[in-house]
Formats: structure tokens, sequence, C-alpha cells
């Protein structure tokens, strides 16, 4: 059964990196690369942390890291989309500035002790029916309502960006700006559009680490699923099924390692989200013919 | 979304008709006092230079570029023409000088994309790939709308950005320089439907700086030049001469080929099984260039041309295979070291790896040469063979402004180019590849440059042409290679005409299976 109970939990843990990485997919393909995900990620469980504490209500929580994602990636989207300015720069910045402020405030809250707060989780949900079945029932339908959510997520996505004009719009802006622009629409808008939603989506996947996987906040809370949803993307080729494998195989991969216990120092652990982003890095400049034309431009 | 054409012109009224337009660029003007007058049924011609201002006044046309002064009448009705949104409303359509179509969007995507959505937002598929062809065959275009861009050759794309610009019902259409990146059976084939589009009571304005091909197709003509209006004359009463001389300003003295030089039998540059470096594989090639002899290269943009030139000046590794210069086996030398053994280098990309625009004149023009002991003093340079050396190669390539201590970048393109070639042609080099030397150049200075190649020519250099401007690789070449594809084949001694030419670089002569790849390298 402890397979069983791994494959789960795998799907569980699956939820925030979808929500993530299918918000950078919404920006990547709009031609803006944000390696702050992981900033946004982090301030958004702080604010759902706050919140909810404060209202009681995981609702208001979840709302609360929404528009917490939403007001970084506006601060994102005005340095880089209206400024101008450049991409990674902007992204490490707000990086750190992240880290900083909700450490900083963390301790100003909950004081230095990191005294442990106990924060409700969202329950499960059981689909009625389905979740009878046998193995499958389990397994698939007995989640909570952020994980039906990531996963719906993900068809979603796929149409939005192929079956919309918007969408349409919105790929222009990562391949061909001028050619949107000559056709009349604002670049700009379409882009800081994008990110807005991608704000959203970090705020969920945010509050999902604190108010659904958690059931707390601690600095550092994100462990560096931030940068990992990038190189999500990257490996999906820039697709939102691309997505799904990828953040399916990769969380199973890291149960299957931690089952195994091979005994990898925790420093190296620890050093995994930074190589991360070296090898997405390298990979974005190597993967041109799959990335969009006029990604980080 | 977009509104229907405008209603039909109060009678005898021109299609369009601009006034006065004059603009200013900072000190330079680009427009002054410019009118063009075209009707419907008409394809007028704007001829004009390089930098004649031809396409800034589209782009006031079009809402790009806002005009210091000057009237714009459609149907005899003003207008105010602030942005591309309210040109098109006005009736204007616009096939831009580079292509701007979204490559990995497929035919359907871009029409749409441009249009604007549908009803509530959805893009369908079929429905909107129905509503492409119908629309493209209400031109008299044929499209195929479920395929994508990246695949289609450059003349396909091109009908898509004719439909695109005809979809928001535009009366007049404007086509920039639109023959450049086409072959010459093409080019036949965008005539033909130009022709059929005025018939139907539409006017074109055809930007050219191509003679021929405007008195080809054109019923008047408007010549531009430096940003001033030199006549607007019918086609039939004008030739050539009388173009040129308008366009230019002066007669030109001709190409002068002089006595052939006795083509030695020493193949001075020889590629042997060459393979290069590129995404998908290539097959080897083969050629050489003999002593006293220009083989042009030909081929429409993007067919595997840079590659060639980039792996023969050692910018690129060879895959497999030899390049030779001299008989001296150069595959694996540096740009350097192939310098040194008497190879010369005109890139495609002059001002990134052919000059230094923040240097000066002279310090470009010695950037091979100072090496030389004449040039230093133990590890000094000497200031005063820097400044000879470049006041000599100025005054010979007549350069302006004559000016050594000038940073190079400040000259215009046509001057860069010349100081290039001086340096390059300086160093007395056995092989000189020349890639599309005279791109940008105005008429004169490319005349004088084709002239200087000539008499490298004729003192024994070996010319590697690359030219994507046919009537250059004509006009110059002993012999003529195609490129297509990435793949190079001969033009057969006997038949070098601009018709065969053209049709292999539509890829005629070449095998099947190149004709079907991707056209993206
Ligand atoms: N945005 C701009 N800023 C400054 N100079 C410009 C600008 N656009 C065009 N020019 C200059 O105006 C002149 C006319 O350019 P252009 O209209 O593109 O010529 P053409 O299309 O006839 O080759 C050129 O000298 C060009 O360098
Ligand atoms: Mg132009």
């Amino acid at each position: 059964m402890i397979v069983f109970e791994l494959a789960a939990a795998s799907i569980r843990m699956s939820a925030p990196l979808l929500y993530a990485s299918l918000g950078e997919l919404l920006g990547e393909k709009a031609g803006v690369v944000n390696i702050s995900l992981e900033g946004a990620m982090l301030v958004s469980a702080f604010a759902g942390t706050v919140a909810t504490l404060a209202c009681g209500n995981l609702w208001l929580g979840l709302a609360a890291s929404v528009a917490a994602g939403m007001l970084f990636l506006a601060a994102f989207a005005a340095l880089t989309v209206a400024l101008a300015c450049d991409q990674i720069l902007v992204g490490t910045a707000m990086n750190l500035v992240a880290f900083g402020l909700t450490g900083l405030l963390y301790r100003e809250r909950f004081g230095a002790s990191g005294a442990a707060l106990t924060l409700p989780i969202f329950p499960p949900v059981r689909v009625p029916l389905l979740a009878d079945l046998p193995f499958v029932g389990p397994l698939l339908f007995e989640h909570n309502l952020l994980v039906y959510g990531a996963f719906l997520l993900v068809p979603a996505v796929h149409l939005a960006l192929h079956a919309t004009w918007p969408g349409l719009a919105l790929r222009a802006a990562g391949e061909k700006p001028e050619t949107l622009e000559a056709a009349g629409y604002s670049v700009r808008r379409v882009r800081a559009a994008a990110l807005l939603a991608q704000g959203a989506l970090a705020g969920v996947a945010g509050a999902y680490l604190a108010l659904a996987h958690a059931g707390t906040f601690v600095e550092g809370l994100t462990a560096g699923r931030g940068f990992i949803a990038l190189a999500i993307v990257v490996s999906g080729r820039w697709t939102a099924i691309g997505v799904l494998g990828v953040s399916g195989t990769s969380v199973a991969a890291q149960f299957h390692l931690q089952a195994s216990d091979l005994g990898v120092p925790y420093q190296f652990v620890r050093m995994v989200p930074y190589i991360l982003t070296l090898v997405v890095l390298a990979q974005v400049s190597r993967a041109r013919s799959a990335a969009p034309a006029a990604l980080g431009r | 979304m977009e509104s229907t054409a405008p209603a039909s012109p109060p009678d005898g009224a021109p299609a369009l008709s601009m006034r006065g337009v004059s603009k200013r660029f900072g000190e330079l003007a680009a427009l002054a006092d410019v009118g063009l007058e075209v009707k419907s049924g008409e394809i007028h011609a704007l001829l004009g230079e390089n930098g004649a201002g031809k396409t800034t006044l589209m782009n006031v046309l079009y809402g790009l570029v806002k005009p210091d002064a000057g009237r714009i009448e459609i149907d005899g009705r003003p207008v105010a023409l602030d942005g591309p949104r309210a040109a098109r409303a006005a009736g204007i359509g616009m096939v831009h000088q580079h292509l701007a179509l979204v490559e990995p969007f497929t035919v359907a995507e871009n029409l749409v994309l441009d249009r604007g959505p549908a009803r509530g937002g959805l893009y369908r598929r079929a429905v909107e790939e129905a509503w492409a062809r119908e629309l493209a065959a209400g031109f008299g275009l044929a499209l195929e709308p479920d395929r994508r861009v990246a695949e289609l050759s450059l003349g396909e794309r091109q009908r898509v950005e004719i439909v695109k610009a005809l979809t928001s019902g535009a009366r007049i259409l404007v086509l920039d320089e639109p023959t450049t990146v086409l072959t010459p059976p093409e080019v036949r084939d965008l005539f033909v439907a130009l022709r059929e589009l005025a018939a139907r009571g539409r006017a074109v304005v055809f930007i050219s700086h191509k003679l021929s091909e405007v008195l080809d197709i054109c019923g008047r003509i408007t010549v531009l030049r430096q940003g001033v209006v030199q006549g607007t004359v019918a086609a039939a009463a004008t030739d050539e001469q009388d173009l040129a001389r308008r366009m230019v300003g002066h007669s030109l003295g001709g190409l002068s080929r002089g006595p052939r030089f006795p083509v030695g039998q020493a193949r001075l540059l020889e590629v042997v099984e060459l393979g290069v470096d590129s995404a998908a594989p290539r097959p080897a090639m083969n050629f050489h260039v003999s002593e006293g002899e220009i083989v042009g290269i030909a081929g429409v943009e993007g067919n595997g041309q840079l590659e060639i030139c980039e792996t023969l000046s050692g910018m690129r590794p060879a895959r497999s295979g030899t390049v030779r210069l001299g008989g001296r086996d150069l595959t694996r030398a540096s740009p350097l070291e192939r310098a040194r053994a008497g190879l010369g280098v005109i890139p495609e990309d002059r001002t990134q790896s052919g000059v230094v625009l923040e240097m000066s004149v002279a310090d470009n023009l010695a950037l091979r040469a100072h090496r030389r002991p004449a040039f230093r003093r133990g590890p000094f340079r000497l200031q005063s063979v820097f400044d000879a050396n470049a006041r000599e190669l100025v005054a010979k390539f007549e350069v302006r402004p004559p000016d050594p201590d000038r940073a190079i970048g400040t000259l215009s393109g046509g001057n860069q180019q010349k100081l290039l070639l001086a340096r390059e042609l300086s160093e007395r080099p056995t092989a000189l590849v020349a890639a599309n030397p005279t791109r940008g150049l105005d008429v004169a200075a490319t005349e004088a440059l084709q002239n200087r190649l000539l008499q490298a020519r004729a003192a024994g250099m070996a010319i590697l042409l690359v030219s994507t401007d046919l009537d250059e690789v004509l006009a110059l070449s002993d012999r003529i290679l195609v490129a297509f594809r990435g793949q190079l084949a001969e033009v057969p001694a006997e038949q070098l005409d601009r018709e065969t030419v053209g049709l292999m670089m539509g890829g005629v002569g070449f095998p099947a299976a190149a004709r079907e790849e991707a056209i993206r390298l």
C-alpha cells in the first residue's frame, strides 16, 4: 500500500508545480521569462498565511495569496514590460526582495524563535461515486479542491492558448511582437495581462504550499519549487501537455529518491534549485527551436 | 470588427492623394514637400534608391510615422491617419519591406491575428480556415490556410501578406520592395496577382529600386531622390536611362568588365566535400574558384549562403571536408590564419564582424595590417603610418567624408562598405569571399564597388561573390552556382541567363528531396 500512498502524494505535490509552471508558461509564451516566480510564490504563501490567521477563513487566505501574487507580478511587469528593464536582472532582484521581505515580516510578526505556526488546511473532498472505485478512487478522487483545479487547468491553458483569439495574441507577443503591434494591438498590454494571470496562478501555488500542503509557514517555504517550475516549462517544450508530463514525472522521481534514501547530503539538496536555474538558462539558449522566438526580449 | 471599404469615390478624385508631405529626422530631410497621386485600377511605382525616403513616405501613409507637414486625401476626402488602425479603416493595406508573419503560426492563424477576434473571442480552427480560404479566393489568390508559415516559400508567404493586407477591405494596397526576396518565377506570379487586383479596381503602390521591374508592371512612376520627388512619368513615355538619371541624379558610367584575365589552371580557392555545420544535415559541397575568376553564388536569402561564407571565413567550424587556398589546407585554420594565408572576407553583417563602429576610419583600415612591422615600433603603433595608410585608401576608394579620424559608425553604410572593401583589397589577398557586397548601397556606390571587384579579378584574384541580387551575380560572374535549401548546383556554362538561374533559385535542377525539405536551415 506504500506505493499507492506515494502515488497519491505525488499527485498532490504536482499541484503547486502545475499552477506555477502553467503560470510561467503563459508568461514565456508571451515572451517574458520570470525567474522570480519563486519569490512570487513565497510572498503569496506568506500573504495567505497572514490572511488565514487574521480571518480564520481558508478561502479568504487563498484570495489574499492570489492578490499578493498579482501585485508581485504587477511590479515585475511594470519593470520588465513598461520600463523594458532586463528580465533576468529584475527577476533576480525581485527574488532577493521577496526572500528578505518575507523573512523580515515573518520574524516581525511571529517572532524570531520560529514558533511553529499551525494553519487550517484545505480538506480532501471525495468526488461522489468516482471515489468509491477500487484503487483509482482513493488515488484520483480524494484530494483537496486545489488539486482538482490544477489538473483541470492543464486543458484550460492549452485551449486558452490555441482556441481563443487572446491566446493567439499572447503567442504572437512571444513569437513576433512587431507583427502583433502592426496589427494594431499593444504588445505591452498583452504581456502585462499574461503576467497578471501568472501572478494569480503563482498565488494559488503559494497558497497551496502553506494552506494545503504544509499547514504552516516557515522561511523559505517554497524550497525552490519556483525554480523547478521554470525548468518544467523548458523540459515540457513550452506546451501545457508537456508541463503536465514533466511535473508528474519529476515529482514521482523526487518521491522515489526520498523513499530510496540515497543519503544525499541536505546541502546538496538545497543546491538543486540553483543548479536547475543554470540548466534552464543553458537549455533556453540551446532549445531555441521550441522556445518562443522573442523570449526574453 | 474592421470597417468595410469606403464607398466609391466622387467622380474623378484619385484613390489616394498625398500633398506637401515633409518629414525630418534630426538634420536629415527624409521627405521634402512630397506629392503622390494614385488612381483606382492603377499600379503606381514609387521608385528610388535605398534611403530615398520611399518607406518613410509609406509609413506616413500607414500612420506609423507622423509627418511634419502634409495632407492626405482618400477618394477626395481628407483623412487623419494617426495609426495603423486609422489607416486600415481608411482602406489602406500594407505589405511591409520585411515580411511580418508569425512563422510558427498557420496561415489562417496569421490572418485571424491581424483581422481581430471573432465574436466570443474563440479561435475555431475549421471555421477560420474556411474563412481564410474563401477570403483569398475572393481576391483571386490561392492559399492553404492550414499550413504553417515556416513551411512556406517566400513567394507563398508574400501571398499571405497580400491577403492579410486586403483583409480589412483595403482599396489601396502598398507593397514595399516586394520582389527583393523572390525568385524570378515568383516575381512573375506576383505581377499576375497585382494586375488582377488592379483590374478589380484597387489602387496599387509598388515600391522598388529596380528599373526594369517598374517599367514592366507599372502604369505611372513617381521617382524619389533624397526625399524630393523627381517627377511622375508614364511608363510608356520613359525608359531605363531616363529613370536612372532621375533616380541617381546623373548618368552612370556602367560596368567595365575589361579584358578577361586568362583564367589560370590554378584553383586558388578549392572546396572539397565540405560539410557545413547547420541544424539540418546537408550534403557535402564541392566547388572551386580559379585565378582571375569571379564565381557567383546566387540564391534567395536564407538558402545556406551564410553558412558557406562563415565556414570559408573560419567563423563556423566545418563538419567534414577540406578548404584549400592556393593548395594549402585551411579547413581548421582560424580567421587570422586564413587572412595571413591570403583570404580576404567581406562578411554579410559588416557592422558586426566587418568593422568596429566605435573605432576610427584609420584604425579600422589597419585592423589587418597593424601586425606588420611597418605599422609598429616594438609593441607601439606608428600613428603616422596608420594615418598615411588611411589617407591613401580613403582617397583611392572615394570615401565621404575623407576624414581618417572619424568613428566609422558615423559614416553611411555605403562608405563603410567601401572602407571594408578597401581594407580587404589592400591586403592583396589571393582569394576574396564577398557576401552581398553592395547591399544597401546607392546605385553609384554599387557601380563603383562592382568595378573594383572586376579590377581585382583582372589582376588575377579569385573571387567568390555570394549575392542575393541576381542582376549582380549575372553581371559579374564568370561561372554561377545556385544555393537552394543548403545545397549548391552549378548553372551549365551555356545557360548563364536570367531564366535558367531564376528557375534554379526556385529549386529546378535540385534533387526532389531538397525541394520537399523545410526552407529554414
Ligand atoms: N526612424 C528614423 N530615424 C532616423 N532616420 C530615419 C528613420 N527612418 C528613416 N530614416 C532615414 O531616412 C532616410 C529615408 O529612409 P527610407 O524611407 O527607409 O528609405 P527607402 O525606403 O527609400 O530606402 C534614410 O536616410 C534613413 O536613414
Ligand atoms: Mg525602404
